[in-house]
């Protein structure tokens, strides 16, 4: 198992010891608390993430071959949402973010108040984030 | 507690089917009225019984369907125009919502009256819908828009309304009551204001509709518009009220069907009011349903109603002061229904996430009304807004979901 399944199980795990929905979302605010500060020099329009009721902002770059996402949100769900994003997402291949199998969000037991359709922007930064992956995926080809 | 003892508001409750819903595994509490009502099951049932019985066109038809759908059409407008006590049954337009009556005047009525260097008032409290197609006539006519500004209460004050107005001020177009923040303005005093200067009046009563009688020959505006579907009728209904001398004058801004008298390639003449507005075959099943809805407002009593809503919001405004760590946005002397705050510290957005996991719908955000949170220099806000429908149960379960919301995001 690679460590981008390995990171989705061990999420899945540490959800699935929380019984009620008071208890994940406690923990999913807590993802984001511990989520690394995102440099302020990032947290403009420019880093802005469409489609989301909250501000999220956030930030790629390229490590070698693996791509690095900080993220920051002035909401404490939302933060929460692309922290487990983050979490990862962060240290994969550009490839991985792109066609890995992202089974997390069905199976922490949130799906249905995770659902991209919803208003809590899940879908965008799911989206900015593989924009970012594939950006340096063309970049690293043509290098 | 109970405003009038022959209303059985439990029993008024067992009337909308949606009220027994569950969300997220507890009974579903509705404070998002404000976006739109839910309906009683006598205006779903107007819907299936018109599509199972007496679905036809209106208008054209000889057959006795068409007539039959027809005469309950029209007799809605009937309704409306005794709803509102405007004059003449011609004075009632069928729009799709509030949002395409002020179109509907800012195209039409704009391109007649509205030139280079002349100016709309609006207010600072307006939704989106009164505030863009102002904008859109302004670039198209190089006319200017003037906003009155808010005070820290969410109020718009007289002197300041008096002193935007001048002679240039071709339209003031103000909200009754605001959707964001449950100001009530004081419209009759706006109306004399405005009119003593000439300048033509559009009310948006979209919010002051479901809860307040509303009586446009004592006001005396110009126009008037509002919504079926935040007071109990179907979505995809709207009425704009005009005064016939001037609607007479509107030149149509949609060609098509039932508009017209007399169509020939080189000319065609125009219906009567108010077909001549109304192109295209309308939403005939929903304002048959609206009329159903305008029946039930009026059995229960829109004065009732209003007390009814004056005394929920009071309540919740009272538990909610209780609370340390809330603040309420728009605290207007007067106000309706409407429940703005913001869980200090904590985005509206969570706050909205969390009530909905305990079976509580309110409105997080700017409620398309970005000019207001400016000016409160807030993302947005909590909106919890009430219906007579409410309970004051429903209050406390609020109240006491929200104390568990303000734990989480300490």
């Amino acid at each position: 198992m690679s460590s981008f399944e390995n990171i989705q199980q061990q999420l899945v795990e540490d959800f699935g010891f929380l019984e009620d929905w008071e208890d994940k979302y406690a923990y999913l605010i807590d993802l984001g608390k511990s989520l690394q500060p995102l440099d302020a020099a990032y947290k403009n329009e420019n880093y802005l993430i469409k489609g989301c009721q909250s501000k999220v902002w956030l930030h790629a770059e390229l490590e070698g071959d693996r791509i690095r996402y900080f993220a920051d949100s002035d909401a404490f769900i939302s933060k929460g949402i692309v922290a487990l994003l983050v979490k990862v997402l962060d240290g994969q291949k550009p490839e991985e973010v792109l066609h890995g199998n992202l089974f997390v969000i069905d199976q922490i037991g949130l799906a249905a108040h995770l659902s991209p359709n919803r208003a809590n922007g899940l879908g965008s930064m799911l989206k900015q984030m593989r924009a970012y992956a594939l950006a340096y995926l063309t970049k690293t080809q043509n290098a | 507690m109970h405003t009038d003892i022959h209303t059985d508001w439990a029993a008024v409750r067992n009337d909308f089917p949606i009220l027994r819903e569950s969300v997220n595994g507890r009974p579903l509490v509705y404070f998002d009225n404000a976006a739109t009502s839910q309906k009683p099951q006598v205006v779903i049932d107007a819907l299936v019984d018109y599509y199972s019985r007496y679905n036809s066109n209106v208008h054209r038809g000889v057959h006795s369907l068409s007539q039959q759908a027809t005469s309950a059409f029209e007799a809605v407008r009937k309704q409306v125009q005794g709803f509102i006590s405007a004059r003449h049954e011609a004075e009632i337009i069928y729009t799709r919502g509030t949002t395409e009556a002020i179109n509907l005047v800012a195209q039409s009525w704009g391109s007649l009256e509205v030139m280079e260097g002349d100016e709309i008032l609006i207010t600072g409290l307006e939704h989106h819908a009164n505030i863009v197609p102002w904008q859109m006539l302004c670039e198209r006519t190089g006319a200017k828009l003037v906003v009155v500004p808010i005070n820290d209460a969410g109020e718009v004050s007289l002197q300041d309304f008096a002193e935007k107005l001048n002679p240039r001020t071709r339209m003031a177009a103000f909200s009754w009551i605001s959707n964001a923040l449950g100001t009530v303005n004081p419209v009759f005093e706006m109306v004399a204001l405005a009119q003593a200067q000439g300048t033509r009046t559009l009310v948006d009563a979209a919010q002051a509709a479901p809860h307040s009688i509303i009586d446009v020959q004592a006001l005396g505006c110009d126009f008037l518009v509002f919504s079926a579907h935040k007071m109990l009728g179907p979505t995809g209904v709207g009425i704009l009220y005009g005064r016939l001398e001037i609607l007479e004058q509107m030149p149509p801004v949609q060609g098509g069907g039932d508009m017209i008298k007399e169509v020939r390639f080189e000319k065609t003449t125009y219906n009567e009011l108010p077909l001549r507005l109304e192109a295209g075959t309308p939403n005939i099943a929903d304002v048959i349903a609206f009329g159903k809805a305008l029946e039930y407002l009026q059995q229960l009593g829109m004065e009732n109603i209003e007390l009814r809503e004056q005394e929920l919001l009071a309540y919740a405004t009272a538990q909610l002061k209780q609370l340390s760590g809330i603040q309420l946005v728009g605290t207007a002397a007067d106000k309706r229904c409407v429940l703005s705050f913001l869980i200090e510290g904590a985005h509206p957005y969570d706050v909205g996430v969390l009530l909905d996991q305990m079976g509580i719908a309110i409105r997080t955000g700017h409620h398309c009304a970005q000019p207001i949170m400016d000016r409160f220099e807030i993302p947005g806000t909590c909106r919890a807004s009430f219906a007579f429908y409410n309970s004051f149960e429903e209050i406390d379960r609020f109240v006491t979901a929200l104390q568990k919301a303000q734990k989480m995001l300490s």
